[in-house]
């Protein structure tokens, strides 16, 4: 590396027409290498949240009585937005996602922390074989797990009602009150080992110094993981609550499939199924543009509320 | 990420951790117990929906009501019941399998590219509009995948891309999440020093990237290969607004329009439960396999 360095110096002063040439073609070269990107970046995400922006502010008239007699679009201001504002299913599919993201999110969150020093405390046996086994369904897609757990949560077909019985209960996993929290469950199963793993690689990263230094300290193993290994996985911590979030907003497929098993989840059960049913369904595209940037625009306030809590807290 | 990536291995304290940090002195075999019966339980959550679909696809129809879900019938069907899978409706469930590779190969492998191009260019070249062009993507991030869909749709039915493979395939190739790891582990770990003397040997810019900066990139790409193969293999929304052709379907879009037959053919409880099981073998074993490279890959040189 040194000898390419200092041998072509001589040379260098015969290269100065070439040189400005070179500067040329570094100040290309990154636009180059960045173009593949940005082409593609324009063309699947800011053209269509500038297409979702503008429809969401259009009001599309039909003329004539099956729309024969033209098309015609004006500027409709906030309209759209009221309109699904007014929407009491969507409204309340929101809350629905609120309730689910208040339980759901710091059940996985505490459960995959818990997992995670578990797994790194030498006193796990097997850590490899475990760990594999919490990641697994993250390799397993929503529809598919979903489709799984439904065939678990329908009686008749389920092995777990037969368990629930020996003990005396008789479950109801798609009622019009479990069936979110059996929702909950599938995508627990789903992301709380991929979020563990998250973590276990930033509990990789503490430094063994700092454990020996408490370990001189006399400080005990729920000491160690107070002081120590909880402040320094708060990074972690925070980038899957944010992502956790931004899923509960997302919501769809898990829903959307088992409705076709469970009659309590209707076609607005949550946002994204409220979106699109208003665009497949109803054909309405400018009302369910302002959906989904409602949806955005929560998940992006909610993530930003979280980070503003813990950063206030912190400090 | 960054810390660790730029430490050099340090050989005693590697040795020590590999042992794991001893923080129980005393008490180590009845909390090894605990901890390990306490793990086994939660395996158990893990494992169990897994190995019913197991079981139930070695069960006939009518087996499949009448006994015991967490244990085999009498008669194991299930290499009829693979066999009917994979010829049902003129091996259709071949076709989404061979879809969903596609995409997620395809895809997988050159949004990588694309990301360790372009994180390379954000860390290693001082240019007008790189805060800007940095920020931008790094808002991409944050925007729900579900928000953009809809929209892309409207775009691509008018530029007549909807319900073609580039339909699911273009969105794929993008991954700003990988542009941003892509562009952290380049300044941590790509020399500079190294570019200027491969730029003085006469090497052209892309040449440099090609050679210097993929090889030392190679452990943020494998990360960033396997987040966006697992992120297309399990896309749901993305294929079911833009695809109406069933030949065009992903194994996701497939196995649900199966389920959605249950009700009027009980057949189709055979069909989606073997198919269920066919698609999840590949990514577990996938997942199993390679977690050892995502953890690798995250905090490189910190455990070997």
């Amino acid at each position: 590396m040194t000898t390419t360095r200092t041998a072509p110096a001589a040379r260098r002063p015969a290269d100065v027409p070439r040189r400005s040439k070179r500067t040329g073609a570094a100040a290309r070269a990154p636009w180059l290498l960045l173009a593949p990107f940005l082409g593609l970046f324009v063309l699947t995400f800011l053209l269509p949240i500038v297409v979702a922006i503008l429809s969401s502010f259009t009001k599309v008239t039909r003329s004539g009585l099956f729309g024969e007699a033209g098309v015609t679009s004006e500027f409709a201001g906030f309209s759209n937005y009221a309109q699904a504002l007014a929407d009491g299913s969507f409204v309340a599919s929101i809350g629905r996602m609120l309730l689910f993201g208040i339980v759901q999110v710091p059940v996985m969150i505490v459960l995959c922390t818990v997992l995670a020093l578990m797994l790194e405390s030498a006193s796990a046996k097997w850590p490899g074989f475990f760990r594999a086994a919490y990641f697994m369904p993250y390799g397993v897609p929503g529809v598919i797990a979903t489709i799984l757990w439904s065939f678990l949560y329908v009686p008749g077909l389920s092995p777990l009602f037969d368990v629930a019985k020996i003990v005396g209960l008789t479950p109801d996993f798609l009622g019009a009150n479990s069936v979110l929290w059996s929702i909950a469950n599938i995508v627990t199963w789903s992301y709380t080992g991929y979020n563990m793993l998250i973590i276990v690689a930033q509990l990789k990263a503490i430094p063994v110094e700092l454990y020996e230094a408490a370990k001189v300290d006399g400080a005990s193993t729920w000491r160690v993981a107070r002081s120590i290994q909880l402040p320094l996985i708060r990074p972690a911590l925070m980038l899957t609550t944010v992502f956790s979030i931004i899923g509960t907003l997302q919501l769809f497929a898990e829903a959307q499939v088992l409705k076709t098993v469970a009659p309590a989840i209707d076609s607005q059960y949550t946002p994204n199924l409220s979106a699109y049913t208003t665009a497949f369904a109803y054909n309405d595209y400018n009302v369910a543009a302002a959906q989904s940037v409602i949806i955005a625009v929560a998940a992006f306030a909610l993530s930003f509320a979280f980070l503003a809590l813990t950063n206030r807290k912190s400090s | 990420m960054t810390a660790t990536a730029t430490k050099p291995p340090v050989t005693p304290a590697a040795r020590a951790r590999s042992a794991g940090p001893d923080r129980s002195a005393g008490r180590r075999r009845s909390s090894t117990i605990i901890v390990t019966a306490l793990l086994v339980v939660v395996a158990l959550y893990f494992l169990i929906p897994v190995y019913w679909v197991f079981v139930a696809s070695t069960k006939s129809t009518a087996d499949l009501f009448s006994t015991n879900g967490f244990w085999f019938a009498p008669t194991f069907s299930l290499w009829e019941n693979i066999g009917r899978v994979v010829s049902y409706d003129n091996g259709i469930f071949g076709r989404w399998f061979l879809n969903s590779a596609i995409y997620a190969g395809i895809g997988a492998l050159l949004a990588t590219y694309f990301a360790a191009a372009g994180g390379y260019a954000l860390a290693k070249y001082e240019f007008k509009g790189r805060n800007l062009v940095f920020g931008t993507i790094l808002g991409g991030v944050l925007v729900p995948g579900t928000a953009t869909a809809l929209p892309l749709f409207l775009l691509f039915s008018q530029m007549g891309l909807a319900n073609t493979y580039w339909s699911v395939l273009l969105p794929s190739l993008v991954s700003p999440f990988g542009l941003f790891l892509c562009r952290i582990y380049a300044q941590a770990t790509v020399d500079t020093s190294l570019i200027e003397a491969a730029r003085i040997d006469g090497a052209g810019e892309l040449r440099i990237f090609h050679t210097i900066g993929l090889k030392v990139l190679t452990p943020a790409l494998v990360t960033v290969f396997l987040f966006q193969l697992v992120g297309i293999w399990n896309n749901y929304f993305l294929p079911l607004v833009m695809l109406s052709d069933s030949e065009l379907y992903p194994i996701t879009l497939g196995l649900n329009n199966w389920l959605s037959q249950v009700d009027r053919l009980p057949e189709f409880y055979e069909l989606t439960t073997g198919g269920v099981l066919l698609s999840i073998i590949p990514l577990s074993i996938a997942m199993i396999v390679l977690q050892r490279f995502w953890r690798g890959g995250l905090t490189e040189g910190a455990v070997k």
